[in-house]
C-alpha cells in the first residue's frame, strides 16, 4: 500500500476530470430536466478546438503562449456547438413528452461523433495531443506529472468561478430561481429561454477544459473520446446528485478515487484475484454507484430530488 | 397513477419503435446484394478480389495500408497480365475491427458471384467471426494479419491436438504461438531482463499473445511480478502506470493493440517507470511513436518476418508502392497483403491453367477449385518465400524484434523461432 497517495492523486486527477464533465449534465438537468446525452461529444469537440488552436500556432510556440489560446478555443468551440444543440435540437421540443429530448440527445451525440469523424481533418484515428513536458512535481510524499497539475489547478478555479457565479451575480440567483420553479421565474421577469442557453454554454466551457485536460493526460484526442468520458460523468452526476453542482464534483472526486483504488488494490484482497485490475475497475465502481444510490437514492449531495420528475 | 403508468408504456413503445426501426435500417445498408457489373468485355473475365479491413477507426492505420497493398498487387497483376484473359478487381470492404460486422462483410463478399477469394482481416476475433461463412461458401480467405493461433490450428492447438477447422482459411502472417515465446526469448537470453508485468486487453489476439509469452517466459526462469488487464477503449491507465512504477518490473509485456498500448506505454512512463514496454506487431505502427512521442522511447515489438528494408523481394514493392501515389504508409502489414493478395492471383492462375485458359462457368466451381490451388501455391513474395503448411498457416517462420530509437522503429534482430 506504499502506493496510496500516487493513487489517490491519480483517482482525484481522474475524478476532478470527471466532476468538470458532469457540471455540465447536472445545471442542465437542475434546469430543464433533460439528461444531455450529446454533452459527451461537446466535451470532445471542444478537445478538438484545443488541438485546432495548436496547430494553427507556429511551430516551437511554447505552451506558456499556447495554452491561453487552446483553451480559449476549446471553450469557444464547445459553446458554439452547446448552444446551437439547445436552439435548434433541444428548444422545439421543450414542453413535448419527457422521452422526445432524450432521443434527441442521443442522435445528436451519434451526428457529432460521426460529423468530427468525417470532416475533421485526419480525425478517423486518434490525433495526438500537446505534451506539457518537463519533469514531474516530487512532493516527497507524492508525485505529481505537469499533466495532472492542469487538472488539479484548471478544476478548483473553474468550480469557484461557479460557486460565486450562482451564489452572487443576478443572473446566478435568476438561474437557481428557474431551476426551484421554471413557471414562478418567468412570472417575476426572469428571461427563462436565456438561462437555459447560460447553463448550457457553462456546462460546455467546463467540458472544453476537461477536454484538455484528458488531453494532456492520455497524449491523444479522437472522436470516440466523449462516449466513455460522458458515461462516466453522467454517473458522477448521478453520484453526486444530479441538479448539484457540487454534487457533480464530489460525485466525480468519489468515482475517480474508487476506479484508481479498485484497479490498484482489489486485486490484492484474498479471493478477488480475478476482478482486481484495470478491467474490472468500471465494474466496481458501478457496484458503488448502486450502493450509494440504495442508501440515499438522491446521491450524496442530492437535495430535492422528490419534486423532480 | 394508473393513467401516468399509460403513458409511460406509451413512451417506452416509442423509444423500442425507433431504436427497432434504425437498427433495420442500419443492417439493410449492411445487406444489399450487391452485384458488380464487371462483364465480359471481349474475351476477358472479371473477377474480384475481396478485402476486409478496419479503414475506419483507431486501427485505419494499418487497415489502409493493407487495402492499399492488395490494390498494388491487383494493379500489378492486370498491367503485368500475369493471368492470361482475367482481369482482377478489388472490393474492399470496412469490418471497423468488430466481429459482426466483419460477419456481415463476409457474407456479402460470399453473396456477389464476381469474388474469387478474401484478402483479411486484420484483427484475430474479426478472422474467427468470418471464417465459418467462407467456410460454408469455399471461398478461400487468407489473412496478412491474424496471428491467434487457434484460427488454423484449432481451440486445443495449446494441448498438443492441433485441428485444422477450415480448408478455406490461409495466412502469410506468424501466429502468436511463435511471436510471444520468441520475445520472451529475446528478452530473457539476450536482454537479461528478468522480472515481468504482464498486461493484455482481454482480446483474441492480445489475451493469446500475452499468454503464450507467460508460459515461455516463466519456462525460462523469468518472474512475473504483476498481471493486469485493460478495457481497450480506456485511456486512462494512471492508476495501472503506478502498479507498475512500484512494481519495479524490468519491463512491461502488453498484449494488445497500439491505439491503447501508447497512451498506456506513456503513462506508465509518467508514472516514474523506466521498464520499456514490449508487445507483437499490433504495437510494430508509426501510429504507436507518434501518440506516445518520447514516452515510447525504447519500447519493443517484435513483427512477423524480415524487416521489410533488408529484403530483396521487397525494395520493388516498396518502390512501386512509392510510385503508385497512395497517401498512406504500408504499415505493419503491407508486404503481408500485398503477398496474400498474389496468393490469391497465384492460385486463380493454377485454376485457369488446368481448365485450358478459362475459369469455370460456374463460381462455386471456380471457388472450389481456387480453394484446392491454393495449398499448393508457392512463390518468391516480398516477405520472403510463400507457401502454406497443412493447417493453412505459413512457412515462412521468421521474425523480428524493433526498438523505438530517435522516433522510430529500428530493427534490432531477425531470426527464426526455435523451441527451446
Amino acid at each position: 500500500m506504499q502506493d496510496l497517495p500516487d493513487q489517490l492523486a491519480n483517482g482525484l486527477a481522474l475524478g476532478a476530470l470527471y466532476g468538470l464533465i458532469a457540471i455540465g449534465y447536472t445545471m442542465v438537468y437542475g434546469i430543464v430536466q433533460l439528461i444531455n446525452f450529446a454533452h459527451g461529444e461537446i466535451f470532445m469537440i471542444g478537445g478538438f478546438g484545443a488541438l485546432t488552436a495548436y496547430l494553427w500556432l507556429p511551430d516551437g510556440t511554447g505552451l506558456a503562449v499556447a495554452l491561453p489560446l487552446m483553451i480559449l478555443l476549446a471553450v469557444v468551440c464547445a459553446v458554439l456547438v452547446a448552444i446551437g444543440a439547445e436552439r435548434f435540437a433541444y428548444r422545439p421540443l421543450r414542453g413535448g413528452p419527457r422521452l422526445s429530448p432524450l432521443i434527441t440527445a442521443i442522435g445528436l451525440s451519434l451526428a457529432l461523433q460521426q460529423a468530427v469523424w468525417a470532416f475533421y481533418p485526419d480525425a478517423k484515428k486518434a490525433r495526438p495531443f500537446p505534451q506539457l513536458g518537463g519533469s514531474d512535481f516530487d512532493l516527497g510524499f507524492v508525485t505529481l506529472s505537469r499533466e495532472d497539475l492542469f487538472i488539479f489547478v484548471s478544476a478548483p478555479v473553474c468550480m469557484l468561478a461557479l460557486g460565486l457565479f450562482v451564489a452572487k451575480t443576478r443572473t446566478g440567483r435568476a438561474m437557481q430561481a428557474t431551476s426551484q420553479d421554471p413557471d414562478t421565474a418567468k412570472l417575476m421577469g426572469v428571461n427563462t429561454d436565456r438561462i437555459i442557453v447560460m447553463a448550457f454554454a457553462i456546462g460546455a466551457a467546463f467540458a472544453a477544459v476537461a477536454a484538455i485536460a484528458q488531453g494532456f493526460k492520455t497524449g491523444e484526442v479522437n472522436f470516440r473520446m466523449g462516449f466513455i468520458a460522458g458515461l462516466k460523468a453522467f454517473t458522477a452526476a448521478v453520484l453526486g446528485g444530479i441538479g448539484n453542482i457540487y454534487g457533480a464534483m464530489v460525485g466525480g472526486l468519489v468515482l475517480g478515487v474508487a476506479e484508481a483504488l479498485a484497479t490498484a488494490y482489489i486485486g490484492d484482497i484474498p479471493g478477488l484475484e480475478q476482478f482486481g485490475g484495470g478491467s474490472w475497475k468500471d465494474v466496481w465502481a458501478f457496484i458503488l454507484l448502486i450502493l450509494v444510490l440504495l442508501v440515499r437514492p438522491q446521491g450524496i449531495l442530492g437535495e430535492r430530488l422528490a419534486d423532480r420528475a | 397513477m394508473g393513467k401516468g403508468l399509460i403513458v409511460r408504456h406509451r413512451s417506452l413503445l416509442i423509444l423500442t419503435t425507433t431504436v427497432t426501426v434504425s437498427a433495420l435500417t442500419l443492417s439493410a445498408c449492411g445487406s444489399r446484394d450487391d452485384k458488380s457489373g464487371g462483364g465480359d468485355s471481349g474475351e476477358k473475365t472479371t473477377v474480384v478480389i475481396g478485402v476486409d479491413a478496419p479503414l475506419t477507426g483507431d486501427l485505419s492505420a494499418l487497415g489502409q495500408g493493407i487495402k492499399n497493398s492488395s490494390d498494388l498487387a491487383v494493379k500489378t497483376a492486370n498491367k503485368n497480365n500475369e493471368v492470361e484473359g482475367v482481369t482482377f478487381k478489388l472490393e474492399s470492404l470496412d469490418d471497423q475491427a468488430q466481429a459482426g460486422t466483419g460477419q456481415q462483410n463476409a457474407t456479402k463478399l460470399v453473396g456477389n458471384d464476381k469474388v474469387v477469394g478474401v484478402v483479411g482481416p486484420l484483427n484475430s476475433h474479426v478472422g474467427q467471426s468470418m471464417q465459418k461463412v467462407f467456410g460454408n461458401a469455399d471461398l478461400v480467405q487468407v489473412s496478412p494479419a491474424n496471428t491467434a493461433p487457434e484460427l488454423s490450428q484449432g481451440p486445443n492447438w495449446q494441448k498438443g491436438d492441433k485441428k485444422r477447422l477450415f480448408d478455406t482459411y490461409f495466412r502469410t502472417s506468424t501466429t502468436d504461438a511463435v511471436q510471444g515465446p520468441y520475445a520472451a526469448q529475446y528478452l530473457f537470453n539476450k536482454r537479461k531482463l528478468k522480472k515481468a508485468y504482464i498486461i493484455d486487453d482481454k482480446k483474441t489476439y492480445g489475451a493469446g499473445l500475452a499468454g503464450t509469452f507467460s508460459d515461455e517466459f516463466k519456462k525460462l526462469g523469468g518472474k512475473v511480478v504483476g498481471t493486469d488487464h485493460i478495457n481497450p477503449d480506456d485511456r486512462d491507465f494512471s492508476a495501472v502506470g503506478t502498479k507498475v512504477a512500484k512494481s519495479k518490473a524490468d519491463f512491461v509485456y502488453y498484449g494488445g493493440e497500439y491505439p491503447a498500448g501508447a497512451p498506456l506505454s506513456a503513462q506508465i512512463t509518467k508514472a516514474g517507470s523506466k521498464a520499456p514496454v514490449v508487445g507483437g506487431d499490433a504495437l510494430y505502427s508509426e501510429e504507436y511513436i507518434k501518440l506516445g512521442k518520447k514516452n515510447v522511447e525504447g519500447d519493443l515489438a517484435t513483427s512477423v518476418g524480415a524487416p521489410l528494408e533488408t529484403l530483396d523481394t521487397a525494395k520493388t514493392f516498396m518502390e512501386n508502392y512509392k510510385s503508385a501515389g497512395y497517401k498512406l504508409p504500408y504499415e505493419a502489414y503491407g508486404g503481408y497483403s500485398y503477398d496474400s493478395t498474389w496468393a490469391i492471383i497465384q492460385a486463380v492462375k493454377a485454376v485457369v491453367e488446368k481448365n485450358d485458359g478459362k475459369l469455370p462457368d460456374n463460381i462455386d466451381d471456380t471457388r472450389k477449385q481456387v480453394t484446392e490451388a491454393m495449398q499448393d501455391v508457392k512463390f518468391k513474395g516480398v516477405t520472403g518465400d510463400v507457401a502454406f503448411d497443412e493447417y493453412g498457416d505459413t512457412t515462412n517462420k521468421q521474425l523480428s524484434v524493433y526498438e523505438v530509437k530517435g522516433g522510430k522503429h529500428k530493427p534490432v534482430q531477425t531470426g527464426t523461432f526455435e523451441e527451446g
